[in-house]
């Protein structure tokens, strides 16, 4: 029975998604909002997740930016300089991840549960292709720079129930979210098990003059690359004219 | 107010970056130096990404050197003769540059090599200006002014190819500043940094120009250089904001402005003072940064696409 429940895991995450499908009823979820729009105005914003559970239980959320390689570097001191010697690259590593529980992870699962599901920045899978034995501290830095960043916010949010059945929580996204696909993943916890899970799309995006910039500088770097330079001497030649009567 | 930018992919305080550009402006409207020393690491400290603020930064230099070479010109302070053979040493410095800079990448000692150089030249740069420009002033004080030449003949500026600057009041050989101009590019390209914290100082010292139109005829240049790296930047990288240049620029070339006009209220030894007092602070503080433990001697970036 256990040997199963490895199997459908196994199957679930190579998925991507993490769970006994025959169990998704037993938890259903959904965001106010699939889009995070950044448009010049951006400071970062709130996206409201809603849902029910059937019978008792504790709700994880958590949410997983696309993923991108990371290069952690060293400095070292070399003649008395401190310069970066050393470095280590991380493959798959969530641009963005934060996590809301209605209780500590930790007194929900153990560890082994966490690190299946992938739950808690300590139970991400951060593997070096490169790795030498000290891996462990520059996963270590990974995460540290990340949350510095705000980028894995350590503040492990709230899920709060309305009655017994109905939950929901607030995800804050910074002003400097990168954008892409996000998941948004629900987990349904009970008895230290992952008892149900659903995951939920969720796209940020530039929009308007945001995004017809970083269209055109892609596209047309020539021609974006000249028009800089024209109207930034257009620009000191403006100044210039306008101070000539001050 | 806060303003998105679309290439940093981040939100920044427009005032924050409005007084930024308008401080570097000033300094280059002043000094005649880019200020892509100050503004780097100003917008990195902000947050921007280093890749971005190197790109953006010299977008803004093409304005408020354009701002400051005007407001130069109409004082009648911008050798373009001189500027042209300076740039055209520039351009052929450049290329070497980038040559030498990959032979050194290869040799894997790139990083001690560039911070130890640029620590050592602006120390040695800043402090025998220093030395000098204090000499001058203390002169100044005793009143004892001496008449002394236009500017002092070396044997350099008997080079053969002599050339007439008018504006320069010199009559010297074409191949110092060509050299000089050449090498200003070369420590741009190792460097990444504008040449200009060389240039003043050479052209002052080495040609013996007069002060007052240093500034400007080194803004003319570098209008060219900066010109050139911003389209190659935008080509190979994408790393040109266009919002945060524009906010850059607003502040820039009105700084440039006020720049201009402060420089010509002070005197040659006094501006000699203060650039070589920010040229000394500045290579106190790389200095400081190399050796200093730092707070976390991790940090993460984005691998360069292979």
């Amino acid at each position: 029975m256990r040997g199963l429940a490895l199997v459908l895991a196994t199957l679930a995450l190579a998925s991507g998604w993490p769970t006994p499908a025959a169990r998704a009823q037993a938890l259903v979820a959904d965001l106010t909002n699939h889009l995070i729009a950044i448009t010049t105005g951006f400071t970062g914003t709130e996206v409201v997740l809603f849902g029910a559970i059937e019978g008792e239980g504790d709700v994880i959320v958590v949410v997983r930016g696309p993923e991108t390689a990371i290069e952690v570097r060293r400095k070292e001191r070399t003649l008395g300089v401190w310069l970066n010697r050393s470095d280590m690259t991380f493959a798959d590593v969530p641009s963005f991840y934060a996590i809301a529980s209605t209780r500590p992870i930790e007194q929900l699962a153990r560890p082994e549960v966490l690190t299946r599901y992938r739950i808690g920045v300590d139970h991400l899978a951060l593997e070096a292709a490169d790795a030498t034995d000290q891996v462990e501290q520059f996963r270590q830095a990974l995460i540290r720079n990340k949350q510095r960043e705000s980028l894995f916010p350590t503040a492990v949010g709230t899920v709060t129930f309305v009655g017994s059945r109905l939950f929901r929580t607030t995800v804050a996204f910074p002003a400097n979210v990168p954008t892409g696909s996000y998941q948004v993943s629900v987990f349904l916890m009970r008895n230290g098990q992952v008892q149900g899970a659903q995951t939920t799309p969720l796209l940020v995006s530039q929009l308007g003059l945001s995004a017809d910039i970083v269209d055109f500088a892609y596209r047309r770097a020539l021609l974006y690359g000249l028009i800089a330079v024209f109207v930034a001497a257009m620009a000191g030649w403006l100044g210039s004219v306008a101070f000539r009567r001050v | 107010m806060q303003v998105y930018l679309p290439i940093a992919e981040m939100s920044v305080n427009a005032l924050v970056i409005l007084a930024l550009g308008g401080m570097v402006g000033f300094l280059s409207g002043l000094f005649g130096v880019g200020g892509g020393f100050l503004m780097t690491p100003l917008l990195i400290f902000v947050g921007v990404p280093p890749a971005v603020a190197v790109g953006t930064q010299s977008n803004q230099l093409v304005g408020a050197s354009v701002s400051g070479v005007i407001g130069h010109w109409r004082r009648g302070n911008v050798d373009f003769r001189m500027g042209l053979v300076l740039l055209l040493g520039g351009l052929v410095g450049s290329v070497i540059g980038v040559w030498l800079f990959s032979i050194l990448r290869r040799s894997g000692h790139i990083d001690l090599v560039i911070s130890l150089l640029y620590v050592i030249l602006l120390g040695v740069v800043g402090g025998l200006m220093l030395a000098e420009s204090t000499r001058a002033l203390l002169r100044h004080r005793r009143k004892t002014a001496v008449r002394r030449k236009l500017h002092q003949h070396i044997w350099l500026h008997g080079l053969p190819l002599k050339m007439r600057f008018h504006k320069s009041r010199l009559y010297i050989s074409a191949v110092v500043p060509f050299v000089i101009g050449l090498l200003g590019g070369i420590a741009v390209s190792i460097l990444g940094v504008g040449g200009g914290f060389f240039m003043v100082p050479a052209m002052i010292y080495l040609l013996g120009m007069p002060t007052a139109v240093v500034p400007g005829t080194s803004l003319f240049q570098i209008i060219f250089t900066t010109a050139a790296v911003t389209v190659l930047q935008a080509i190979t990288n994408h790393t040109v904001d266009a919002m945060l240049a524009v906010l850059l620029l607003a502040g820039g070339v009105v700084g440039a402005q006020f720049g201009s006009r402060f420089g010509a209220n002070l005197r040659g030894e006094q501006v000699r003072a203060l650039l070589a007092l920010l040229v000394v602070a500045v290579c106190i503080k790389l200095f400081v940064d190399l050796v200093l433990t730092p707070d976390d001697v991790y940090s993460i970036t984005v691998p360069p696409a292979s």
